[in-house]
This record gives C-alpha cells, sequence and structure tokens, in this order.
C-alpha cells in the first residue's frame, strides 16, 4: 500500500452502523450509542433524510493542521496515510482541537491525565487498514491507495450524475484529504462541514513563521547598533564635559 | 499620620484577599488535577480554549510588554532619565511571566510534559515558537530583575558578573518579546474561517506586537500611578507624560495598520447588521483605542497623573477587550458556538492577578524597587520627627511588623 486512503460513498450507505461498531471494537472502547464526536466515538452515522446516512470521521488531511500546530509533535502524518496520536509526548495545549478546520479531535475533559481522541485509521491493525472498510457490508466504505480511490471516485460520479453530485469532497477541502466522500447531494446538504480554503492551512501559519530568522538577525543588528551609537554619543558627551572641567580647573 | 494608616490598611486588606484566593484557588486546583478540566471549566470540544488562554496567558504576556520597552529605552536607546521607572516595570514584566505559566499549569491538560517542546521539535508549529519564547524570556526577565535582589543580599561579586552582559540581555529581551508578541497573534492565522473576519486578518502578527506594545506602556504608566499611592513614591508626573505620549503614536499606528487591514480586507461590512458582534469591535476600538489616544494627545490632559492612570486604564483594558474579542467572541461569531467562563475560571485568572498584585506589593517593601530615597521618606512619615534624623537612611522598612500591623 503506497498511500491509504477511505471512500464514503454515501449513496451505498444503508445506516446499519457496521462501521461504528467495528470502530468501537477496533479501539477498544465500549459498545455505545455514537451521535457526535466524543472521547469515545471517532465515527457515527447522521441520518440525513429520504434514507441517506452519512459518517463522519477524522479527514486525514494530506496536510493536517493539527500535525502542523503540535508543539511536540504529538500528532503527525504517517508516510502510509494516516494521522496518528502519540499520548506520551501530548503536553496538553488542545491546539490541534482549535486548528482542525474539521471539528474531529475531541478530548478526554474528565480525566487527570487527558488524550485528545480521535480517528487514526486503524494504524494500530497495520496493513489489515481501518476495521470500518472491513465491516461495510454494501461498500459504501472502501479503502485503499488514494489515488485509486480518487480516480474510482471521479469514475463513479461521472458514469451516473443522476445519482451523485458531480463533486468529490474531500479533494480541495483545507488542501486536500485522504478520506473521501462521494454522495446524491452537495457536501453542505449531507451535514459535512463547509471549509473554503482549498490550500494548505499549515501554510498560513508558515508566511508568518518564516520571518523568525530575519527578526532575529536585523532585530539584533539593528539593536546593537541603536546600542553603539546612542552609547558613543553619551561617551562622547561625557568626555567633553570632563574635558571642559580640565581647562576650568 | 492618617496617610499612613491608610496605607498599612490597604496592605492588609491586599494580604486578607490574597490568602483567601490563594486558598480557594487551590482548592479549584485539587478538583481540577484530580477530576480533570471538564470538572472546573466550561470549555468543551468544541470550544477549547477559554479565559485561562484568552486572558492569563494572551493578556499576561501582553501586559508584560512594558519590560522590553522600558529596559530597552534605558539600556539601548540610553535614555537614563527613565531609570526609577526600570525596576518596577521589570518587576511588573517578571510577575507577568511567572503567571502566565501559572496559568499554563492549570490551562495545559498535562502539564508536567510542559517541557517537552525542549527535546520534541516542531518548528512548524506556533505553540512551539510560543513555548520557546515563555522559557528563554522568563530566564532573560530573571536575569534582568537578579540585580534588584543580589543588590539586597549584598552578593556583589555576582552582581559583577551581571553587569556586562546586561545590554547582551536587554537586546535579547527585545528580540524575543517581538517575537513572543507576534506569535501570540500568529496562533490564530490556521484559522480563518473560525475566526469573524472583523478579528481574522494576515496581519494578526503585526497587530498583537504593536498592541501590547500599547498596553505594556499603559501598564507601566498604570503601576507607576498605583505604587505612588501605595508607597508614595516620587515617580515624576513629566516621566509619565512623555512615555504617554509615546502611548499616543503606538496607538496611532495601532489604529492605522487596524483600519487599512479593514479596508483592505472589505471586512468593516461585516459590521452591518449591527449586532453584539460589531458592539464589541467598536467598544475595542473607540474606548480601547481612540478615546485614550485623542486624550493623551491633549497637553493638559496629561499634566495630572491620575488622569494619565484613567487613560492609560482604558488602553489596558481595551486591549485585553482585544485579545478577549480575537479568542472568544470572534470564535463564538465564526462557529456559532457559545463559551462562557465558569467561576471557578474567574476564580483562577482573579486569583493569579491577586497574588501577583500581593507579590508585587511584598517585593516593593523588601527589595530596592524604588528608586533611592523612596522608601525612607515613607518611613519618616511613619515615625516620630526626631528618630528619623537619629536612625541612618535605610531603603528596608522595619520588616516584618511594619508590613503586618493592620
Amino acid at each position: 500500500m503506497a498511500y491509504r486512503g477511505i471512500l464514503v460513498d454515501v449513496t451505498k450507505c444503508i445506516g446499519c452502523g457496521s462501521c461504528v461498531e467495528a470502530c468501537q471494537k477496533s479501539n477498544q472502547q465500549p459498545a455505545h450509542d455514537a451521535k457526535g464526536f466524543n472521547e469515545q466515538t471517532y465515527t457515527f452515522l447522521m441520518d440525513r433524510g429520504n434514507d441517506t446516512y452519512v459518517r463522519r470521521l477524522c479527514m486525514h488531511c494530506e496536510t493536517p493542521s493539527c500535525a502542523s500546530v503540535c508543539p511536540v509533535g504529538a500528532l503527525r502524518k504517517t508516510a502510509e496515510g494516516p494521522v496518528t496520536y502519540d499520548p506520551d509526548k501530548c503536553m496538553g495545549c488542545r491546539y490541534c482541537m482549535m486548528a482542525c478546520p474539521f471539528g474531529v479531535p475531541t478530548y478526554e475533559w474528565y480525566s487527570a491525565a487527558p488524550r485528545v481522541r480521535k480517528c487514526q485509521m486503524c494504524a494500530h491493525r497495520g496493513a489489515a487498514g481501518p476495521a470500518c472498510a472491513e465491516a461495510c457490508p454494501t461498500g459504501a466504505t472502501i479503502t485503499g491507495d488514494r489515488d485509486e480511490l480518487l480516480a474510482e471516485a471521479r469514475r463513479r460520479v461521472a458514469s451516473d450524475p443522476k445519482a451523485y453530485f458531480q463533486r468529490v469532497y474531500g479533494v480541495t477541502e483545507a488542501g486536500g484529504t485522504d478520506v473521501l466522500y462521494i454522495g446524491p447531494r452537495e457536501s453542505k446538504a449531507l451535514g459535512l462541514p463547509r471549509v473554503e480554503t482549498s490550500g494548505p492551512l499549515p501554510d498560513l501559519t508558515w508566511n508568518a513563521l518564516k520571518h523568525i530568522p530575519d527578526v532575529v538577525l536585523f532585530g539584533g543588528v539593528f539593536l546593537g547598533g541603536l546600542f553603539w551609537l546612542t552609547k558613543r554619543k553619551e561617551d562622547v558627551a561625557r568626555a567633553e564635559h570632563a574635558e571642559k572641567g580640565e581647562h576650568h580647573a | 499620620m492618617l496617610k499612613n494608616r491608610f496605607a498599612s490598611l490597604q496592605l492588609g486588606f491586599w494580604t486578607v484577599t490574597s490568602v483567601v484566593m490563594i486558598g480557594v484557588v487551590g482548592a479549584i486546583a485539587f478538583l481540577r488535577f484530580t477530576k480533570g478540566l471538564g470538572a472546573v471549566t466550561n470549555l468543551s470540544d468544541t470550544f477549547p480554549w477559554g479565559l485561562w488562554i484568552g486572558f492569563d496567558v494572551l493578556c499576561g504576556v501582553g501586559l508584560a510588554a512594558g519590560g522590553f520597552a522600558v529596559t530597552a529605552t534605558v539600556h539601548i536607546l540610553h535614555l537614563k532619565e527613565f531609570k526609577p521607572i526600570l525596576r518596577p516595570t521589570v518587576l511588573t514584566a517578571f510577575l507577568g511571566y511567572i503567571l502566565v505559566v501559572c496559568g499554563l499549569v492549570f490551562d495545559l491538560g498535562k502539564p508536567w510534559n510542559i517541557w517537552h517542546p525542549i527535546i520534541m521539535w516542531n518548528p512548524h508549529s506556533v505553540m512551539f515558537e510560543v513555548g520557546w519564547c515563555v522559557m528563554l524570556y522568563t530566564t532573560v526577565l530573571s536575569l534582568e530583575f537578579a540585580p534588584v535582589v543580589l543588590e539586597r543580599f549584598k552578593l556583589d561579586w555576582l552582581l559583577r558578573l551581571l553587569k556586562p552582559i546586561t545590554p547582551v540581555l536587554v537586546i535579547l529581551g527585545v528580540i524575543l518579546s517581538t517575537l513572543h508578541q507576534s506569535s501570540l497573534g500568529s496562533l490564530f492565522l490556521i484559522l480563518p474561517e473560525k475566526v469573524h473576519p472583523l478579528w481574522y486578518t494576515p496581519v494578526l502578527p503585526v497587530l498583537f506586537f504593536v498592541s501590547a506594545l500599547a498596553a505594556g506602556i499603559g501598564m507601566t504608566v498604570v503601576e507607576s500611578w498605583f505604587s505612588r499611592r501605595a508607597f508614595g513614591k516620587p515617580i515624576e508626573t513629566h516621566l509619565l507624560s512623555r512615555l504617554s505620549r509615546v502611548s499616543v503614536v503606538v496607538l496611532a499606528i495601532y489604529f492605522a495598520l487596524r483600519m487599512r487591514d479593514l479596508v483592505a480586507r472589505h471586512a468593516l461590512a461585516t459590521l452591518f447588521p449591527l449586532n453584539s458582534v460589531s458592539a464589541m469591535f467598536l467598544a475595542e476600538i473607540a474606548l480601547g483605542v481612540v478615546v485614550p489616544m485623542v486624550l493623551l494627545a491633549i497637553p493638559r490632559f496629561r499634566e495630572s497623573p491620575k488622569r494619565l492612570a484613567v487613560a492609560q486604564g482604558m488602553v489596558v483594558l481595551g486591549f485585553i477587550f482585544q485579545r478577549l474579542n480575537v479568542s472568544v467572541t470572534a470564535v463564538e461569531a465564526a462557529t456559532g458556538r457559545t463559551y462562557l467562563p465558569s467561576a471557578m475560571e474567574f476564580l483562577v485568572s482573579a486569583g493569579l492577578v491577586a497574588v501577583g498584585i500581593w507579590i508585587f506589593l511584598l517585593a516593593c517593601r523588601y527589595l530596592p524597587i524604588f528608586p533611592e530615597g523612596a522608601m525612607a521618606e515613607e518611613q519618616r512619615v511613619g515615625q516620630p520627627a526626631g528618630a528619623a534624623e537619629a536612625k541612618p537612611v535605610s531603603r528596608l522598612p522595619d520588616a516584618v511588623t511594619a508590613f503586618d500591623h493592620t
């Protein structure tokens, strides 16, 4: 597997909840109703009416904001695709939760040693891939190489304009994600977050951060220069004063 | 005599308040560290940053900005006439940073990992830069403040060691402050769709730096006036007046930057229809920037230290308003989520401020913070006329008794 992705085809979903169940089992969470992201829930189904069910999960961005903002690199985009989390590194600043444009990461608010919680695309299962895709009986969630999945998504959308809204969600959102959606209606009607920024979000930060070396270099030279110039003025004044004093004496 | 009794009463009030506050904060800390952040805060998955980040960290760091401004004025520009306000300002900055660290210990989920950025690097993270700035600048500030303590304990050899590196420390301090103040603004750059357009702008780091400068100077004036009332220390009005003229220029630069940016991004249209969000924006700009800028520009207005303190107090409040608007109002407005800090969040923030004021007062009593003679003058007031003449003038008050009689 070169670069893993997940394709969610909303038109195929029957809302059985197998993915949710498999997710909870795979992540060793007690079986429970999943209504929204929380510390125990990495995926859930939204009933959008007319037999349309949309599942949510971490989008595993290609240039993830969460990993970019994490000061200690606890969140990381792995070479295989998943964005993973290492609780031992995390210091709990929760910047990842602020930064995620999809509102995915959650927190263990009632723990004395809290962790950030989110789907890690079952990175712990290795080559077996995400449990949700394995469990899905209808092929609404499939996993594979991201490029191949994207080609497949485009093919399906193009081949049946009646069944599909003509857009793949996850191509431009936040600079591209490894989880892709296709469905009968536009993404907002499906209840997916609207993310208008089409470039990588970390670039916005980098535009400011890249100036740091210059601030240090030129700030240092400028301030050092000011120090030297004004000090010299002071020294000269003092010397002149001393000289005058001598003459008077 | 009466004035002196008033001063000691005031200290008594602060002592009692602070002890109560420390007790309350301690109890909340116990809850927070045993039951988790959720037990004491109104933070949630949809609103993970609240008052402790918006006030304790963003404002704490900003209000400490007077430290680098005044040290640079005295040590880099060699404007020695500002020396009398140097030490109280550095003390304020130092306490500000200590309180930021305390605030972070409360706010971070796992504060015992606070040192991780030292060995786990991610230079692409603004928070990484913030972490390093906090560590380095707290160190610089403690070295800048160290001479006060060393003088008190007559450790002259250590003082001699510190003296030659002072210019280096000051330059380092200015650079670190510049980076730190601006990086707090950069924190929000990655949230283009989560911060209301009246506040989200690519120039946030610049705005944060300039407004921190204004707030730092404002804080210096307010705190000088405050210490003057508490200790009768002779800070000359003309110094505060000159500082306030600088404030006018800084506020004008800020106002120009802010307006130019809003116009360039066509963001002013989002002011309408007028609602609570636009009210917050207008309050921030009008009461925190425009009104004090105009007032401080009037020469006659600057003649009274009290009026200076009031106008600069507006600058400081406007600054706090701006930081909370960016971190709370703008996020609420853009995401439709709501957050109101819990009583315990307020109490911790208020408690930290109270402890800060308390330490400031203690330091003023027992350390040579004010220019020569200030304490001596106060001591004379409290003693029979003859005693003051007989005793050698010391900058230290009669220790514990002077502090505790209420």
